[in-house]
């Protein structure tokens, strides 16, 4: 099959591979990348597990192909934050006790920092809204709610 | 212990680390993407297996043509039944302590007859998941289709098509009789009667089956899985025909399990596999192969008929209850145990006859699936309970009140209930926070109120004689180490064993390392199933954390001259109690004591079994006996608007009032309370896997739906802490029971709204329109 070269920009970093024009988004970034944070949930665009930011836009990286990723900026939950600099959101899933099983964790805080970055103080219902195509089948979304508001109003601090 | 656990002083101790909504430990790991799930785990020269499926849910296999496959570069094994050592076994699931009559065939690969569509009949492993995929398809498979039975009421007539090779689909029926139930239809003055029909649902974790097994030293093959269930390697072992301690599974964080993960998924596959190729194999199921293949909440058929007394007192409950099983036996026996034994729910009624009956059908089979048998009957009881309070002009909360068992009733078992029942006080909790009802918005929208409560055991059946064990050691810093067999697929099951042992060893969590789920390594502490973590592995650890507790005061005590019960930890120090009159130095460093300890050779580590309070098998002729060692109650309050020209419902409120006994971390405990309310929730409302003839049309998350962040408003969760439960600190089981009897207040509240009912779940837009007779 035809390959084409790409280059990505991974949390800061760029990142060289050969796609084919099948190849995901999501496939690379797991398989070629070691971006494991990416989950893969569905591969279909329906749970939201595999979100990642694509030049400041959230979306689902099963259904991106990794072709249209190329010379773009890709930030998977690594790029978010890390221990020694933690993102307010990572805090505060942390502490609400927004964080279960944990599998939908990377596609739900990458989304929520989506949502921050173009809406700093969301209301509850945007909040809800904004992680809509984020499915979680642990906490009933309540912890994951209270958590985003309140990273938005430390950040907002 | 339990004794020393029921002399519980009436003043609550004040606890440093229980009870505090502290940030749970394995939560950094993941948020910061540490966390290894099994599907991001690589081995070098790994091998990717695919799994052939059945195209038909009942056929003959004529032939299995592998030739084309095993030619194809790249692929390093293909295997059918015929390469399988033991392909078929007779497993007493779940079983350490043998019962008669629980017996299931587990077959890992089919041949000749196939039972559901997408049982496994082939499995491949090859250099990339392209290759393999490409194998799939050059295996040629000849069917002969089969008649088959998709219907659980027709597969128990005489003369059915027979799914397996047996006489009858019937796996088994149960019955519980209590009084006489013609007489206690005579005393009633109002008599319901109605068939409820609940659907097949998925668990929908967000992870899908996956694993990773490899040939480690000393040929042991060693499966690193998302499982709920380590100990399943001895069934892996008994298919390879290998002795139990060449077979090792690793449970890393789970993403997810709710029952679906507790039967075998992926790991006899990638087993096998590696012990044909001798090389490192990993296996993800793909979403539609998860919903196709792996195990599913079993349907009912239930007929419910129940008498009342004018004043509202229940004298009288039939019930019939038909399980689906599905093409397998896998834990439908358990399963339709807890549903008869929870048949009338928390309700102490004069007169009770209940029979059950759980049948094969060409279906996805059904197994566990979280609250295991309860929600399906709480539906029923619960509409029962409605419909006579309308019939008789009493308020939801009255009819329920006059009826609720106490602690010391009887249930309908036999089996009275010796610890805390605080059901009436979780319904008058949730019914005042439902409040009165809001009003519509439109003037095709009516509002409507339901509840329902519910009794969930958690624990293992007792006649199971259940154990678990874990370890605790002090190192030479005075930090911790926890090794407990528990897998911890997401409800903190690790988490609370740290908690429970800071308190006890007077250290800060940050202290405390646990290590979790290695069936050769750490402690064997059963399932994480049947709501049982925290009662039997919490009460494992604390025991054995108040095992080095003791050592550490007795050494101190000599150093301080002092007893030992004069003795404190807190915050890494020993210290004499405030309280205490003491000349001498009152205070020391945790980790001098500890080195003191080394020095002397006194035992810093204690390895403790914990075994749940066990009974005999209890008889089936009656349904009389003991059969769980503790129940949780709670009430959900739901309040909804519908729309009576669309059948669209909006839920308003959801109320959660649980008697959770001992919260250990009121932050995990809400978790589960909220999230065990929209996964039931779920259940009520939207969620069903639609099958056609055993095949399945809902086959991937954009069919079969599940609660998003905008389907349902915050739940209000409101703790009742009775400290009566059995588990340690007097802690109750929440991880089922949350879930229970949310789809019930929910088709309540539906039915205040419209004044009809709708007797089959999930209550959705259409079937409201019909009930409304508007179509």
């Amino acid at each position: 099959m035809k390959t084409y070269p790409v280059e990505i920009n991974v949390n800061g970093e760029w990142q060289k591979a050969e796609v084919t024009a099948r190849d995901t988004l999501l496939d690379i970034l797991r398989d070629r990348f070691g971006a494991f944070e990416v989950k893969n949930g569905c591969a279909q665009g329906d749970c939201g597990a595999c979100t990642v930011i694509l030049n400041n836009k959230a979306v689902n990286a099963c259904l991106t192909l990794a072709l249209q990723a190329n010379g773009k900026n890709v930030m998977t939950l690594k790029g978010v934050g890390t221990p020694d600099q933690p993102h307010p959101l990572q805090q505060s899933f942390v502490e609400h006790g927004a964080i279960q099983c944990g599998f939908c964790t990377p596609g739900m805080v990458v989304s929520a920092k989506a949502l921050l970055d173009s809406n700093p103080e969301p209301t509850r219902n945007e909040i809800r809204e904004g992680i809509s195509g984020n499915l979680c089948r642990c906490t009933g979304y309540k912890k994951i709610v209270e958590a985003i508001e309140d990273a938005s109003l430390k950040r907002g601090k | 212990m339990l004794d020393k656990l029921k002399e519980k002083p009436t003043t609550r101790p004040d606890y440093r680390i229980i009870g505090k909504p502290v940030a749970r430990h394995d939560a950094w790991g993941k948020v910061f993407a540490d966390t290894k799930y099994a599907n991001d785990y690589t081995l070098p020269g790994m091998l990717y297996a695919k799994v052939l499926r059945s195209q038909y849910a009942a056929a003959k296999v004529l032939s299995i043509d592998t030739a084309e496959a095993v030619k194809l570069a790249g692929v390093e094994a293909v295997m059918t039944a015929k390469d399988v050592p033991h392909n078929e076994t007779v497993t007493r699931f779940g079983q350490t302590h043998k019962v008669g009559g629980f017996e299931g065939l587990y077959r890992v690969l089919a041949e000749k007859k196939i039972r559901f569509r997408g049982e496994a009949i082939a499995l491949v492993a090859a250099k990339s998941l392209a290759i393999a995929e490409k194998a799939l398809s050059l295996i040629k498979v000849e069917y002969e289709p089969l008649e088959g039975v998709f219907d659980p009421v027709e597969a128990m007539k005489p003369g059915a098509y027979r799914v397996g090779e047996d006489e009858s689909n019937v796996i088994c029926s149960y019955k519980v009789r209590k009084g006489d139930i013609a007489e206690g239809f005579d005393l009633a003055d109002v008599i319901v009667e109605n068939t409820y029909r609940v659907p097949m649902v998925d668990h929908a974790y967000l992870e899908p089956e996956s694993g990773v097994a490899w040939l480690d030293d000393d040929g042991v093959i060693t499966i690193r899985a998302a499982t709920q269930v380590i100990e399943h390697f001895r069934g892996i072992a008994d298919v390879l025909g290998l002795p139990h301690n060449k077979v090792r599974v690793i449970a890393p964080m789970v993403g997810g399990g709710f029952g679906g993960k507790e039967d075998i998924t992926v790991e006899t596959y990638i087993a096998l596999l590696v012990w044909k190729t001798g090389k490192p194999v990993s296996l993800t199921y793909t979403r539609e192969e998860s919903i196709i293949a792996h195990s599913k909440r079993h349907p009912y058929v239930m007929k419910y008929k129940t008498g009342a007394t004018k004043d509202g007192k229940l004298v009288a409950m039939e019930a019939e209850l038909i399980s689906d099983a599905g093409g397998y036996v896998f834990l439908s026996p358990w399963v339709l145990l807890y549903s008869t034994v929870k048949a009338t729910g928390p309700y102490d009624i004069t007169h009770v006859r209940v029979d059950s009956h759980a049948v094969l059908t060409n279906n996805t089979f059904s197994s566990a699936n979280r609250g295991f048998g309860a929600p399906q009957p709480c539906f029923a009881y619960e509409s029962q309970l409605d419909e006579i309070a309308k019939q008789l002009n009493l308020s939801p909360l009255e009819i329920r009140k006059k009826n609720y068992l106490h602690t010391g009733d009887s249930l309908a078992t036999g089996r009275v209930l010796e610890h805390s029942v605080e059901t009436e006080q979780t319904a008058e909790k949730a019914m005042e926070a439902l409040g009165e009802p809001s009003q519509p918005m439109s003037p095709s929208e009516k509002i409507g109120q339901g509840m329902a409560s519910s009794m969930m055991s958690y624990g293992r059946m007792t006649f199971l004689h259940d154990t678990s064990r874990s370890y605790v050691s002090l190192e030479l810093d005075g930090s911790v180490t926890v090794k407990c067999g528990v897998q911890d697929i997401g409800g903190g099951q690790a988490s609370s064993l740290a908690q429970i042992t800071a308190e006890v060893l007077g250290v800060p969590l940050e202290d405390i390392t646990v290590y979790i789920g290695d069936s050769a390594l750490t402690p064997l502490a059963g399932t994480t199933t049947a709501t049982r973590q925290l009662y039997m592995s919490g009460n494992a650890t604390y025991k054995a954390a108040m095992a080095v507790r003791d050592n550490l005061l007795s050494k101190a005590a000599d150093i301080l001259d002092t007893a030992p019960e004069n003795l404190d930890i807190k915050d890494r120090e020993i210290f004499i109690k405030p309280d205490i009159k003491s000349d001498t130095e009152r205070v020391l460093a945790l980790d001098n004591v500890v080195k003191a300890c080394a020095a002397d050779g006194v035992q810093l580590y204690n390895v403790a079994q914990f075994n749940a309070p066990a009974r005999e098998l209890i008889d089936f002729k009656t349904g009389q006996g003991q059969v769980f060692a503790d129940f949780t109650f709670g009430t959900h309050a739901v309040e909804v608007a519908v729309d009576v020209d669309t059948g669209k419902v909006n839920v308003l409120k959801i109320i959660a009032c649980f008697d959770v006994g001992q919260a250990i971390n009121p932050l995990s405990a809400e978790g589960q309370i909220e999230g065990g309310a929209l996964y039931g929730l779920g259940y009520g409302m939207v969620e069903e896997v639609i099958l056609d003839k055993g095949n399945t049309l809902t086959p991937s998350l954009a069919e079969y739906l599940i609660p998003t962040s905008v389907d349902a408003p915050d739940v209000k969760t409101i703790m009742v802490e009775s400290g009566g439960g059995v588990g340690p600190f007097g802690a109750k089981g929440l991880g089922e029971p949350s879930c229970v009897s949310v789809a019930a207040a929910f088709a309540n509240a539906v039915a205040d709204a419209i004044g009809v009912r709708v007797y089959d779940l999930p209550v959705t837009a259409e079937k409201i329109i019909r009930a409304l007779g508007k179509i």
